[in-house]
């Protein structure tokens, strides 16, 4: 601890509060820069390890260290904890943001081969054996299965969810603390109860077949507790004075909530819609215990497994056969493409409503 | 409107009775409020239905096999031993070792968002988090098994030979040896969590996130203004602010990790042993079994995979309604005031 000098106290010079200072930039270039040079001499040729995993972790932690050593020389105690701080929060994010790019960039590498032949989307399996060559097949019934099965799905969670979320904001009574408490819990049921759900259901107890549209049920449940939860949230960004302004003009509380309080927040509410979509698309424990699986092309929900793409890549990575794996990668990527378009949809229409505002 | 100056005792009576404002609810507003309760009670029943029906058809099991269904560590329907105990060890190891990595990281992430990234990019960096957990789960599961793994047995490898001390680090295979034995740490408990744990973090990140941001401005100004660091007004102010929203959203990421399926099927290889050595290879999950052994199960293995379901089920609305509260509860505010 250094003592001020009167002069120092009494001195009416501001300090600068944001803007970065020369200490602050090189003790970073100098943490980093030396941190790389003395863990490569250690690493490598002291110690001659390999790996770049544990070159990159030694790299971190020898980065910390040093950067708090060199911020430590000229700056007090709070200052060191706060760059190390920064360092650390910096160096988590930035994990778990190559742990996304590399998830998006490994799925499209090994789905490549399979990606570029015009067949892999105009041909489905039949008649296809797993070792044949990706020139042949595709994986069209798979796609329009997914399609098929997520539209039913829609068809009925959208209303459901959009009418429980109306329930809890609009209408309200005893019992929407428990259906809230219970929706945000259902959002994250594990996927593979939901398929037991229908299967004890439908197929045992009520004989039905295992075709495309039990599999809908089976993402329905799924789906309309995200729907509702985040259609909840958008229904109460609606302005309380445009619900007020509505009914002192004399509309009724049904009037308000179809001519005001949807229409405002329909933006937000197709976001929502699509939310919920990106989280059923890629559900596999499901479709594995309802559906059966078909090589050939099925567009009638109600009669014959459907395939799809999910399943299709579950059986094929599991099958051992190179090729078949390789179709298994391609359906992979396609899938991440579905979830991908659909979330920038998502973003687009989300900024569209707040431009318009 | 014209006043009436004359006094006139009919007109006064009527300027002193209030008009009845609240005339009730018009008729089609009493079906609109009549739909929209049944459709909350509807999806209220869907939900205790799901565990209605599981445990209604698990009751057989429940009822042949009694207790020994959660001491039992085999799972042998054929000769009729059935039991969950090394399955919910499995299950509740890589949920542990999915939140020991994914929590973390989905703070340090939440924290990066909302306190330290630049404001410009900070629409885009929560989209990225929301993409991820858009992301599918077989997809996680692809690059847990294809990805991950060769790189993460060299990392098994230098934790059972460094930190073997800790007995859930050790490993019966020489780490010195010439070739070895790279098969000892495959498709374990602990691959397994790291691929949920992928999944996990965007879901707590989202969380914590949004309970960061939502720390009161004029608190954040004060503690800087009294010569806080960036953080020490994480530390004085964000991080009390938001505990609610870090316990919550990690109760959340349990509960999801809890029942995550098909990454951990397509990871693992089956075994049916208690053991907490989670870098050795092969253990098994309640979901994982459910959708493994489900395709050739005859009816009253289907009765003992319907109440494995249903014990699932149980773990994890619970561990999903105490976390349900917690976020609530931070979200109205309420248990936040200083």
């Amino acid at each position: 601890m250094q003592a001020l000098t009167s002069e120092e106290l009494t001195a009416d010079i501001p300090r600068r509060t944001s803007a970065r200072t020369l200490d602050d930039r090189a003790s970073l270039l100098g943490a980093a820069v030396g941190s790389v040079a003395l863990v490569w001499v250690l690493y490598e040729r002291v110690f001659s390890l390999s790996g770049a995993v544990g070159f990159v972790v030694c790299w971190y932690l020898a980065f910390v260290t040093l950067y708090a050593l060199v911020s430590g020389v000229s700056n007090p105690g709070p200052i060191v904890v706060d760059r190390v701080w920064a360092a650390v929060v910096t160096g988590g994010a930035t994990l778990v943001g190559l742990a996304l790019g590399a998830t998006i960039v490994f799925i499209f590498v090994k789905g490549w081969p399979a990606l570029h032949h015009l067949n892999f989307y105009t041909h489905d399996m039949a008649g296809v054996r797993p070792t044949s060559p990706l020139t042949q097949g595709g994986v069209l019934h798979a796609v329009v299965g997914t399609l098929i099965q997520i539209a039913i799905a829609v068809a009925i969670a959208l209303p459901l969810g959009v009418a429980t979320a109306v329930y809890m904001t609009e209408v309200g009574g005893r019992l929407t603390d428990a259906v809230r408490t219970v929706v945000e819990a259902m959002t994250a049921l594990p996927d593979v109860l939901a398929g037991l759900f229908v299967y004890t259901v439908l197929i045992i107890g009520f004989h039905w077949e295992r075709d495309g549209f039990a599999v809908s049920l089976a993402l329905a449940v799924t789906m309309t507790p995200v729907i509702a939860r985040s259609a909840e949230v958008v229904l109460k960004l609606v302005s309380s004075s445009l619900r007020e302004a509505s009914l002192a003009l004399g509309a009724s509380h049904w009037q308000t909530v179809k001519g005001v309080v949807l229409p405002t927040a329909r933006a937000g509410l197709v976001t929502s819609l699509i939310l919920g979509i990106a989280r059923i698309a890629g559900e596999t424990a499901p479709l594995l215990i309802v559906s059966g699986a078909s090589t050939f092309f099925n567009k009638n929900p109600f009669h014959n497994p459907m395939n799809s793409l999910p399943l299709f890549i579950f059986s094929s990575v599991r099958s051992g056969e190179p090729a078949y794996i390789t179709r298994g990668y391609g359906a992979a990527a396609l899938l991440v493409a579905l979830v991908l378009v659909l979330f920038v949809a998502a973003r687009f229409l989300a900024r569209d409503r707040q431009v318009a505002r | 409107m014209p006043v009436a100056i004359a006094p006139n005792p009919e007109a006064d009576l009527d300027v002193d009775e209030p008009r009845a404002i609240d005339e009730g609810l018009v008729g089609h507003d009493r079906v609109f409020h009549a739909s929209a309760r049944t459709v909350g009670l509807v999806v209220l029943l869907l939900i205790l239905c799901i565990g209605g029906f599981l445990g209604y058809q698990g009751f057989p099991t429940l009822q042949r096999y009694g207790l020994s269904f959660f001491t039992e560590t085999r799972w042998l329907p054929e000769r009729d031993i059935v039991g969950l105990a090394a399955v919910l060890v499995g299950t509740v190891e890589v949920a542990l070792i999915a939140l020991a990595i994914g929590f973390p990281l989905a703070f340090l992430t939440a924290l990066f968002i909302s306190e330290y990234a630049p404001a410009r990019l900070r629409t885009t960096l929560v989209s990225l988090v929301d993409l991820m957990a858009a992301v599918p789960s077989i997809i996680y599961g692809l690059l847990g098994f294809a990805f991950l793994q060769p790189h993460l047995i060299y990392i098994a490898r230098w934790l059972s030979e460094y930190a073997s001390w800790i007995p859930i680090f050790r490993v019966d295979t020489d780490p010195h040896a010439a070739a070895w034995a790279q098969s000892k740490f495959t498709a374990s408990a602990f691959i397994a969590g790291i691929a949920v744990s992928l999944m996990v973090i965007p879901l707590a990140c989202a969380i914590m996130r949004a309970v960061f941001s939502e720390a009161p401005l004029g608190e954040r100004e004060a503690a800087a203004a009294l010569g806080a660091t960036r953080w020490g007004v994480i530390r004085s102010v964000v991080l009390p602010f938001g505990r609610r929203g870090v316990i919550g959203g990690t109760m959340l990421a349990l509960g999801r990790a809890l029942g995550e399926t098909i990454a951990v099927l397509l990871i693992i290889s089956p075994a049916f042993e208690i053991k907490f050595r989670v870098l050795t290879v092969g253990t098994m999950t309640t979901s994982a079994l459910i959708a493994g052994r489900f395709g050739e199960a005859t009816p009253s293995q289907l009765s003992a995979l319907l109440a494995a379901g249903f014990v699932l089920f149980l773990m994890t609305l619970s561990v999903n309604t105490v976390a349900a509260v917690f976020v609530n509860r931070s979200r109205t505010g309420a248990g936040t005031d200083v």
